[in-house]
């Protein structure tokens, strides 16, 4: 990469979709690495050479302590984390670029449309009234409650969002922008007042919510957000052409063909789905919307048809590498990931930064 | 006869010295005991430990089988030697599946506070028994715990000990309750941040030691660890402030009163701050009587003597 950019002034430059294609293969080799050192790495010190192992006496229901437990860690530990950490990622990534591209400002992450401070919201309410004001929905959900109201309050903000600033069947980016801005502020007063009204181990539970950790991965987890996954796969061909047309402007992509009232709901709404499903399994973990989408730019041009995917692989490699460093780093505790994602993303990030300028496309 | 008898004895000696020389995992019987929630726990081998909880940690330590144990959590802190000498698994709301299975345990007890639930429902579907204890703040459920988790680790006979003398201890604290006249109005200083305490309220642990050691929680009206305003701090005026005391030395309490509300008290004005070591007397486990007691001995320092001679 540093070569194409030093001899692009002497020869015409490399073909953008070369380039784009190579970030792709680049990021899906790094997820393929990731999610086998995510595999093969862990406390215990059981490898992936154990699988064929663990997986034969899964099948023939053996009660052998050593392979239960080989089987467990694999199989029940391992596996669906390792699934939960690349959808968290990819979902993240892609939810990213879809808003910067949206809003055409490089600073703009899913927050600005209130889907994390209504996740936040409802998830802090269920972690202290769970056992008063929220009984009912602890009762009813019971270890799902709290991944249940964060998706279910991120979701009903931007809902509400969109209600605010969509007027004569047009969404204006503009209102939207600021109603997110004061409703986040509400949700952020009433977060507020729900943590100074909760005792110690319920602010410790905040705390540890608000850093993201994928310890909590299950297999009901995995089958929850299974539908965001599709729902990703499935969107993200349909605004490539929508999103590379804003880039212009929006009345620039009028002019291209673009249906863009369209676009701007289902890229709202399927960034609210895939973040309030990421929020709801692996509590905040900041970074990965914000940078994954620019490292992306930095490396492969604004294209959108390499922007979007490139994106979801990086930002599913990033976030299960960060994983493995959180789980290995303290065994057998394991730290925080959104600690260990902003303590190793960021000085990746400023150093590519400093490299090769602000945006990537000069 | 005379080398017949002897022989006997020979015999007897030796077969004493060999069941003398089996190991102990052997003679430990697989039982089945019911854990604070209600779940029935198979239990075998009990010789490698993993306690979850600071008050599990304090009175496996008490019970003297601080060897058996493996690992313990983050909020094991007393003893001191415990986070020293014992692999960590972590702070025990945000536990690792794969951390706590590493350590290769035969038992883990755990408080049921633990966390995050997923994990906690995975550690109990493994093959390792996984033992969940309650958590009270009375006495009668202190004495309780040290005898579920003696029963644990098949040290009845230390456990009804300890437990008993606790039972003793808190008999004795409500004897001496009985004989105060006036009770003292009591704040509890949690911490000092930015010019503002932050009290102990209703429903703290705090609130739980005060009782206990005969005094009225001057902050009884807020609920909870609480901020509060120099202005509030004054209208509760307390006659004693409690705080907890973090390093070796008085400076902190000289340093509490330099916040005007806390100063204008007629605690502040007479100086009567009584600083203590914060797991002492907010831990709640074996050690809670005889803190409630150097507490109390704080307060009414007249209070006749008789009985005080309460064991560590």
């Amino acid at each position: 990469m540093q070569r194409a950019a030093a001899a692009s002034p002497h020869r015409p430059p490399i073909d953008r979709d070369i380039l784009g294609r190579r970030v792709i293969a680049g990021g899906a080799l790094a997820l393929a690495i990731a999610l086998f050192l995510s595999l093969s790495i862990g406390a215990t010190g059981i490898t992936l050479a154990s699988l064929p192992r663990a997986l034969s006496a899964a099948l023939a229901g053996s009660e052998d302590p050593v392979l239960m437990r080989e089987q467990l860690v694999l199989l029940d530990i391992r596996l669906p984390r390792a699934i939960l950490g690349m959808f968290v990622g990819a979902a993240l990534g892609v939810a990213g670029t879809m808003m910067q591209g949206l809003f055409r400002n490089p600073l703009a992450d899913p927050g600005i449309i209130g889907v994390s401070s209504g996740a936040a919201l409802a998830a802090v309410a269920t972690i202290a009234l769970g056992n008063s004001l929220a009984a009912p929905l602890t009762r009813a959900f019971g270890i799902y409650a709290l991944p249940f109201a964060a998706f279910a309050g991120g979701f009903v903000t931007t809902t509400l969002l969109v209600a605010i600033a969509g007027r004569h069947g047009q969404v204006m980016i503009g209102t939207l922008l600021l109603a997110g801005i004061a409703i986040g502020a509400i949700a952020g007063a009433l977060t507020g007042l729900i943590a100074y009204a909760s005792d110690d181990r319920e602010l410790r539970d905040l705390t540890l919510w608000s850093l993201g950790s994928l310890s909590g991965a299950s297999w009901p987890k995995v089958a929850a957000i299974l539908p965001f996954a599709l729902a990703i796969v499935v969107v993200l061909p349909l605004v490539i052409r929508a999103l590379n047309g804003f880039l212009l402007g929006e009345a620039e992509a009028y002019h291209l063909g673009v249906d863009i009232e369209r676009t701007k709901r289902l890229v709202i709404l399927t960034t609210a789905a895939c973040v309030g499903a990421a929020v709801a399994v692996a509590g905040v973990v900041g970074f990965v919307g914000i940078v994954v989408p620019h490292l992306v730019r930095l490396l492969a041009g604004p294209d959108h048809r390499f922007v979007l995917p490139g994106s979801a692989l990086l930002g599913a490699a990033l976030l299960l590498s960060a994983d493995v460093i959180a789980r290995m780093l303290v065994r057998p505790a394991e730290l925080p990931l959104g600690v260990v994602m902003a303590a190793i993303g960021a000085p990746v990030f400023l150093h590519l930064v400093l490299r090769r300028g602000i945006g990537g496309v000069e | 006869m005379h080398s017949n008898g002897y022989r006997t004895l020979l015999a007897a000696g030796m077969l004493a010295g060999a069941i003398a020389a089996l190991p102990p995992a052997v003679t430990a019987a697989e039982r089945t005991i019911a854990d604070s929630g209600g779940r029935q726990v198979r239990i075998g081998d009990t010789s490698r430990l993993v306690s979850i909880g600071g008050d599990i940690t304090e009175i496996l330590y008490a019970l003297g089988t601080a060897d058996r144990i493996v690992a313990v959590d983050s909020t094991s802190q007393f003893p001191p030697a415990a986070l020293k000498t014992k692999k960590n698994v972590g702070y025990m709301r945000a536990l690792s599946s794969e951390g706590v299975l590493s350590i290769d345990a035969s038992l883990i007890i755990a408080s049921n506070r633990s966390g995050p639930p997923e994990v906690v429902k995975a550690l109990k579907s493994t093959p390792v028994p996984y033992f969940e204890v309650g958590e009270d703040l009375d006495p009668a459920g202190i004495a309780k715990k040290v005898r579920l988790i003696s029963r644990l680790v098949e040290r009845e006979p230390a456990g009804e000990q300890l437990a008993s003398r606790i039972e003793h201890e808190f008999q004795t604290l409500s004897e001496l309750r009985s004989a105060i006249k006036k009770p003292a109005r009591t704040l509890f200083v949690f911490n000092v941040v930015n010019g503002r305490a932050t009290v102990g309220g209703a429903d703290t642990s705090a609130d739980a030691m005060l009782k206990l050691a005969g005094a009225v929680n001057a902050a009884a009206s807020v609920t909870g660890f609480k901020p509060l305003s120099d202005e509030a701090v004054v209208e509760l005026a307390p006659d004693f402030i409690v705080t907890m005391r973090r390093t070796a030395g008085d400076h902190d309490t000289g340093q509490l009163l330099t916040m005007r509300g806390l100063a204008a008290t007629p605690a502040g004005a007479a100086k009567r701050v009584i600083s203590m070591d914060g797991l002492y007397l907010l831990g709640f486990g074996p050690r809670t009587p005889s803190a409630a007691l150097d507490l109390m001995r704080a307060l009414y320092p007249d209070l006749p003597s008789k009985r005080v001679e309460l064991g560590r």
